[in-house]
């Protein structure tokens, strides 16, 4: 089985983000970066298959600048085969049909029979790059999967919908699935692990040698949302914040009297 | 400017969803047609055409079946754009439709002018205004983002020639049991999110909410990595809430948590993030370790 999973390295959510000068993105220095959450899922499903199904190997591919090698290293620790980096400076310049289109390009004559990515990724966020590979290379493709099992050349998923209902799908290979929250829960790498990953092939791409599409979305500007109108801030000492929160209920709400 | 607005048949009805669609087209004055895969007798107040494709021969969910039929539409009505709901069936479509159109795909749209979208960025706490540079764009909008819009009924338009597929086989759905407290009906709900750390902080969070004689909930990642059940998420792909007040411990406010309980009538949220997301939400917003914060709390409204 020969398996691609598409991973993309993007900022803690938790850090405090800063716009950047041109007002394009976020000011990138700063930032602590690692693997967006959803990609992790698609790794260790990968890794999952791999265990049970031998003669599998796992690529793991990830399209920015230098700094992206570190998430591709995590992916080999958890136990991926080999990395590709594709090289891009300015991943921030390219829309989700231009990601998908490197994606494809790169995968187009190397036979993947699945090809993992995440449902969204935490920062742009489209949900759009893997039913676009899919339709690029005319593979099957089931979005947003919960649960996944690999029974003789056929994938048997259950994928998410709204208010707690799964739709049970099932199809042949080669098919491409995107990972949602609760798949599974992803190992941590052990030393040992993150040793070998160090030895393991890594070969990186220039962005140029695959993508040869202009972007279809401009960004125009990027911006800080307000806070909700009228709303109250407490900072300070956490007894008096205990206080003051207790006499704005009193104040505001039924609840306490 | 003509909108393509493709609806959604859910439970046995053509979901609300499109009404949003509606009052999206309103709101940058669209003309609008509609699509929906839906039984032929559907109703729908809304002034203007709709095509309906026949439910009963396109079954369940198939993404390449509804493809083609849009694309029929598409060919039919030439319209500039093709509005779908952000949801598991306007994410799954709406980029295979756009890749099929050569169109810009625009995802999660909370607000248009004229022809600039604002979308979400990096978990709600920065936004994007955007533009689409294709003939056609093909957009999805955030639910409950904007105004439903009914009035008249629609002048129906049926499909009948529709192709399968077999590359996707649907094989059921899986309906989660109701268990536990239903929190629809809470006055009072408390709910813990993956700021908590671990398990065994839960029970922070539940002291509170026995004080403030409410029920717990929690975030999906709570869920997810199973120190609570099901029957306690709240969002979009959990329980809808709507008590008289909400307490979000240690929850950054992702669009899919807000969806489920931001018709709170008063919202607290404490977050040692300042800018966490949850703070577009929130009528008072506490800066603080939960961990530190919430047992003062609890044990000042227990005295
Ligand atoms: C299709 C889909 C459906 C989804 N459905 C749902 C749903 O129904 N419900 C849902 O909740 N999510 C849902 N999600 C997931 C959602 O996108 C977010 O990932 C999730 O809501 C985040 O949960 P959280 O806020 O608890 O965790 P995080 O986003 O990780 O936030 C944790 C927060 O805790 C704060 N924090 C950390 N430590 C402390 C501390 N000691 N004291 C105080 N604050 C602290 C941090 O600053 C941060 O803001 C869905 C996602 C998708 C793609
Ligand atoms: N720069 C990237 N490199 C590799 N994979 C990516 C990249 N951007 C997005 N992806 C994949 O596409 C998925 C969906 O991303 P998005 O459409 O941006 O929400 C992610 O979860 C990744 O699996």
């Amino acid at each position: 089985m020969n398996v691609l999973v598409c991973i993309k390295q993007v900022p803690d959510m938790e850090s405090k983000f800063k716009i950047s000068n041109d007002k394009q993105w976020y000011e990138q220095s700063d930032l602590t970066f690692k693997i967006n959450e959803y990609d992790e899922y698609a790794v260790e499903e990968a890794v999952r298959l791999k265990e049970k199904l031998a003669n599998t190997e796992i690529t793991v591919l990830s399209i920015g600048p230098e700094r992206t090698k570190e998430a591709i290293r995590k992916a080999l620790a958890i136990g991926a085969d080999k990395g590709v980096h594709v090289l891009d400076n300015e991943p921030q310049k390219k829309d989700s049909f231009q990601i998908a289109s490197i994606i494809a390009n790169y995968a187009k004559d190397k036979s993947f029979d699945i090809i993992f990515l995440g449902m969204q990724s935490q920062d742009r966020g489209s949900a759009a790059v893997g039913p676009i590979v899919s339709e690029l290379l005319g593979y099957n493709c089931v979005t947003t999967i919960v649960s996944f099992e690999y029974v003789d050349g056929k994938v048997n998923v259950k994928r998410e919908l709204e208010g707690g209902i799964k739709a049970k799908v099932s199809a042949k290979t080669p098919i491409v699935l995107t990972c949602q929250l609760g798949l599974n829960t992803v190992r941590y790498p052990t030393l040992p692990n993150i040793m070998k990953a160090k030895k393991k092939e890594l070969n990186t791409i220039n962005v140029s040698e695959l993508l040869n599409e202009e972007p279809r979305v401009i960004n125009l500007e990027v911006f800080v949302p307000e806070k909700k109108k009228g709303s109250i801030v407490l900072e300070g000492k956490v007894d008096e914040m205990a206080d003051q929160l207790i006499n704005i209920l009193k104040e505001k709400t039924q609840v306490l009297r | 400017m003509k909108a393509l607005l493709i609806g959604e048949y859910k439970n046995g009805h053509i979901d609300e969803s499109f009404y949003e669609l509606v009052g999206f087209s309103k709101k940058i004055g669209s003309e609008t047609v509609g699509f929906v895969v839906a039984p032929l007798d559907s109703k729908l107040e809304y002034d203007g055409k709709v095509y309906i494709a026949d439910i009963n021969k396109a079954k369940d969910y198939n993404p390449k079946v509804h493809k083609d039929l849009i694309i029929n539409v598409v060919e039919k009505e030439n319209p500039d754009i093709i509005v779908f709901s952000h949801s598991s069936y306007g994410w799954d479509l709406a980029p295979r439709l756009s890749v099929a159109l050569n169109a810009a795909l625009i995802s999660e749209i909370i607000d248009a002018i004229d022809d600039n979208y604002i979308v979400p960025f990096c978990n709600a706490k920065l936004r994007r205004r955007v533009k689409a540079n294709s003939q056609k764009v093909v957009l999805t909008l955030q639910s409950g983002a904007f105004a439903t819009f009914k009035s008249g009924n629609a002048q129906i338009e049926s499909v009948n020639e529709i192709n399968q597929d077999d590359r996707l086989q649907f094989e059921g759905y899986e309906v989660a049991e109701k268990t536990g407290v239903d929190l629809t009906k809470a006055e009072v709900i408390v709910s813990a999110g993956r700021g908590v750390g671990k398990k065994e902080n839960i029970e922070v969070v539940k002291n509170l909410a026995k004080a403030l004689k409410g029920e717990l909930g929690a975030s999906r990642p709570v869920v997810d990595a199973g120190w609570l059940d099901e029957s306690y998420q709240v969002g979009t792909t959990g329980q809808t809430v709507s008590p008289k007040l909400y307490v979000a411990c240690g929850i950054s406010g992702a669009i899919q948590h807000l969806a489920g309980m931001k018709k709170s009538n008063f919202i607290v949220a404490i977050n040692k993030d300042k800018d966490a997301p949850i703070g577009e939400a929130a009528d008072v917003f506490v800066v603080a370790d939960l961990m530190e914060f919430v047992p003062v709390l609890t044990s000042k409204l227990t005295k």
